[in-house]
């Protein structure tokens, strides 16, 4: 390998690296170095004193037994959805597709809300009494992450040769028995890296757990929250800080394992048919499930335009209002303004980043070290999906006080901590398409000429661009709905919209609470006209992981 | 190889950096400004989500000191102390506004405050400050009564007589009928969990729990959650007529053309909480901070805070909004316990509320 281009490599990974550093690492390190350093002395063993704890014990538990649950749920819902949006043809297909990503962009306080709007006893769902339930907490977390499922797995079977299970069918193997030996197993590693995600996902829920649990029901999250924010037990909070970054390692270690023995996505989907007579129980099935998840999103319409009992626009008239009695500071159509503003910063940000990490990531490593080095490296930007928004919030606080990084009170600190949550979800999107470029179009480029700028430019950015166009997007959808670092940092006084329908929900009056009602369906539209655009780019993997 | 090495550095070297960095932080101290500066300069006033306050009067204030005043939200007035006990060595604002009678003595303790008293202040004020040694560190500019509200309507067409005080809440006629935010999750429902300690002692408060969960008590993690949902009265038009709220809630339940609101404030269940505002250590503008609390005890800011923040303004003098007055009276006798016990047994009680509410 030449020496110049590993410099290039270092220097190209330097910078990701950096801003991950001084904005996640080093945060986070110093909220949980403020944990096992109380009075400046080191003192791990409080902290794993921590762990002998019978409340964390249940903590624990619950996490465990719930995201488990949910996870198994939306693989068992979401792999039929898979098949019947992307093996198949139908009318309206692309929109169904755009619809179920809706919930998953969604702001969390939000959907809590529309969700216990469905089942609270005076609600449609109020008969089967699940409100303050952990069945509750489950199907919430599901109508969350179905989509991430069927994403997935949708785009990966998409491309899926066909020839072998066309081949054991014509060999007379009926349709399920076709299924079970060969699509299946084809299938394996890229649901086992899906659910590990989901599995992710779950176990780091704050806003659902919150909401939906009453108070019953607490997960690693909330709990973390809890310590930090009302008793201050910042040496809990690190011990459970440092599991869930243990715990989350493992799990993406394991997804990237699984995710390396997967085939290539071949980007030249085969044609998709028509629907037949046996694919009736697949689409039945489906439409149930997209039932689903629509309720809760129906509910919350429903709910913005009722006004008294009667049908009405007032609620949304009202978001150019500060609410009733001055809710809020700024009003609820500026805030949106904000959060536009901060999305595309953030967007941005995640893009550049991503794309580099994404770019390093996906060249076919030479040897066991580089590959282990470039598996690690990969790992290192998954980290934000599962570290506490708390702890990251909190560790802005303490540890970006002083120049270079003076940011605390800077409007620029909410689009960093966006484009950090949002890193991740791009680089899942970019690599496996910058993967699946067949290098020897690179070392053609290479051998007749064409320098390493030149390469990128010529080989990857054409094959790329759909995918670099769609992991904007999404990284903007994200941020557009992003509460859970957001909520952590000290707001001024712009706003972004999930923030302002947070405290909508929490001021007296039945005109402010439509008001929030209102701007969540601003909200859900946003992000789904968003998804939207993303998907008519017809990217491919698109929240995929 | 050795290429190989030096990338390899170049991203450990950067890990180590950061986790080294986080361990120290150094700030430049900037001198304090003096009181000739004071004119165009700006404070930074930390205080809970639920600030609001109308725009002519915040300009008033600038008219007449020419300070511009930034508010900085950060979460209730829990996580408000506890972000202000965090950055104590390099504060994120002058001030603070809204640290409560249940998280004064911490804040205090904690050494996050520097002294500060009115000189002029009006004598309504005098009941509503902090006892002995830590009088001097913040000043009281509201008050607001926690207590259990009441869907009349609902109990006139059920026809039931609705409850009264504490004890009648565990009553078997009113089974699966209340609702309350949690004690560790949003800050009326501490308010609630002090009442009962305050009520019952130390020995009979997690009897009297028992009880109510015995009676099917709901707990919600928020005011919203109890309110807007789960209260028959609220937006979300539940099934439940008994919710934990504000003595201020009913004025809002006055229905569209009516005079009268449909829910009362039950006035023996009253926990009182006083929000305070104070000066914190190693502000960059004290002066201008000490400038805004003589302005937030003067009449206009007291006089706006009904409207805006659904609270009472301690200078008892001042004329309560229409309809307040009426529908929204204070309690005679609310329900007390000395702040230096609560910041001593805040956690204790927390978690034993908790290890018994969330079996």
């Amino acid at each position: 390998m030449p020496r110049r281009s590993l410099l290039a490599t270092a220097a190209l990974a330097a910078v990701p690296l950096a801003v991950l550093g001084a904005f996640f690492l080093y945060p986070v390190a110093g909220m949980i170095g403020r944990g096992f350093w109380p009075d400046g002395s080191f003192d791990p063993g409080s902290v794993l004193e921590v762990l002998g704890r019978d409340r964390v014990h249940r903590v624990l538990w619950f996490t465990v037994w719930t995201a488990g649950l949910a996870t198994l749920l939306a693989v068992v819902l979401g792999v039929p959805v898979a098949f019947a949006l992307h093996r198949i043809r139908f009318r309206g297909q692309g929109f169904l597709r755009t619809l179920i990503v809706v919930p998953f962009v969604m702001p969390t306080v939000v959907a809590g809300v529309a969700f216990r709007q469905l089942i609270a006893s005076s609600g449609p769902l109020g008969g089967l009494h699940l409100d303050g339930t952990p069945t509750a907490i489950v199907a919430a977390l599901v109508f969350f992450n179905v989509s991430v499922v069927v994403r997935t797995v949708g785009s990966f079977w998409e491309g899926l040769d066909r020839r072998t299970e066309e081949a054991a069918a014509a060999l007379g193997a009926p349709p399920l028995r076709v299924f079970a030996t060969i699509t299946l197993p084809a299938l394996f590693p890229v649901i086992a890296s899906a659910a590990s995600v989901v599995f992710l996902f779950c176990s780091t829920s704050f806003g659902i757990v919150l909401t939906l649990g009453g108070l019953r029901y607490a997960n690693v999250e909330t709990e973390i929250y809890q310590l930090t924010t009302q008793e201050l037990d910042l040496q809990a909070a690190a011990a459970l800080s440092v599991l869930q970054i243990v715990v989350i390692t493992g799990l993406l270690a394991f997804s990237y394992r699984v995710r390396r023995n997967a085939p290539a996505v071949s980007r030249a989907a085969g044609r998709l048919r028509r629907p037949g007579l046996h694919d009736v129980p697949v689409l039945v099935w489906s439409a149930v499930v997209i039932g689903l998840l629509v309720t809760p999103l129906l509910t919350l319409a429903h709910g913005s335009l009722r006004v008294d009992g009667r049908w009405s626009l007032d609620n949304y008239r009202a978001l150019q209002t500060t609410g009733d009695d001055n809710a809020l500071l700024v009003t609820a159509t500026s805030a949106l303004v904000r959060s536009f503003e901060v999305a595309v910063q953030a967007a941005g940000l995640a893009l550049v980043l991503g794309t580099l990490v994404a770019f390093l990531v996906s060249r076919r490593p030479r040897s066991r070290w580089t590959r282990r080095a470039s598996g690690l490296f990969d790992g290192i930007f998954m980290l934000p999906l599962g570290v506490s928004a708390v702890t990251l919030g909190f560790g802005f606080l303490i540890t970006l006080d002083s120049p270079p990084l003076d940011l605390r009170t800077s409007s620029l600190l909410l689009p960093i901590a966006q484009a950090m949550v949002a890193l991740p979800l791009v680089v899942r999107t970019v690599a496996p398409v910058l993967a699946s470029i067949d290098p020897r179009q690179r070392e053609a480029a290479a051998s007749l000429g064409a320098g390493p700028l030149r390469v990128a430019l010529t080989v990857d950015v054409p094959h790329a661009w759909r995918a670099l166009v769609a992991a904007t997007g999404f990284a903007f959808a994200v941020s557009l709905g992003e509460f859970g670092a957001t909520s952590f940092l000290a707001r001024d006084d712009a706003p972004t919209l999930p923030v302002v329908i947070f405290r909508l929900i929490g001021r007296p009056g039945a005109e402010n609470f439509g008001m929030a009602l209102a701007g969540s369906v601003v909200l859900a539209i946003a992000t789904g006209v968003a998804m939207l655009l993303v998907d008519k780019v017809r990217a491919g993997a698109v929240g995929a992981f | 190889m050795r290429t190989r090495t030096r990338s390899s550095l170049l991203a450990t070297g950067a890990l180590v950096l950061a986790v080294l960095a986080a361990g120290c932080g150094s700030s430049t101290d900037d001198k304090p400004l003096a009181a000739d500066e004071l004119r165009g300069s700006t404070i930074v006033v930390a205080s809970h989500d639920s600030w609001a306050m109308s725009d002519d009067v915040m300009a008033k204030f600038t008219e007449q000191t020419g300070i511009k005043v930034k508010i900085a939200t950060n979460g209730d007035a829990g996580a408000l102390t506890n972000k202000l006990v965090l950055t104590k060595d390099d504060p994120i604002a002058d001030g603070v506004y809204g640290i409560d009678n249940t998280f004064a003595t911490r804040a205090i303790d904690e050494d996050v405050l520097t002294q500060y008293a009115p000189l002029v202040s009006p004598a309504a004020i005098a009941p509503f400050r902090l006892e002995g040694q830590t009088k001097s560190f913040l000043t009281p500019v509201d008050y607001s009564d926690v207590c259990f509200n009441v869907d009349d309507a609902w109990f006139a067409e059920n026809k039931v007589t609705p409850p009264a005080t504490l004890d009648d809440l565990v009553l078997p006629k009113y089974k699966g009928l209340t609702v309350v935010p949690g004690a560790s999750t949003s800050s009326p429902g501490l308010a609630f969990l002090l009442a009962t300690i305050g009520a019952y002692g130390e020995d009979g408060w997690k009897g009297y729990w028992q009880k109510l969960l015995d009676n099917e008590v709901k707990i919600d993690a928020g005011w919203s959650d109890a309110y807007e949902v789960d209260f028959s009265a609220g937006g979300g038009k539940g099934d439940r007529p008994i919710v934990l709220s504000y003595s201020s809630s009913p004025p809002f339940t006055i229905p569209e053309g009516g005079t009268k609101p449909t829910t009362s404030a039950l006035l023996d269940t009253c926990f009182r909480q006083v929000e305070y505002a104070g000066v914190l250590k190693g502000a960059k503008n004290p002066i201008g901070m000490q400038k805004f609390i003589d302005f937030m005890i003067g009449d206009d800011f007291q006089a706006a805070l009904p409207d805006n923040m659904f609270v009472y303004p301690v200078n008892t003098a001042i004329k309560l909004p229409a309809g307040w007055a009426e529908y929204a009276p204070t309690a005679k006798k609310p329900i007390s316990v000395p702040a230096a016990d609560i910041t001593k047994n805040r956690t204790a009680w927390l978690r034993d509320w908790r290890d018994l509410t969330t079996r």
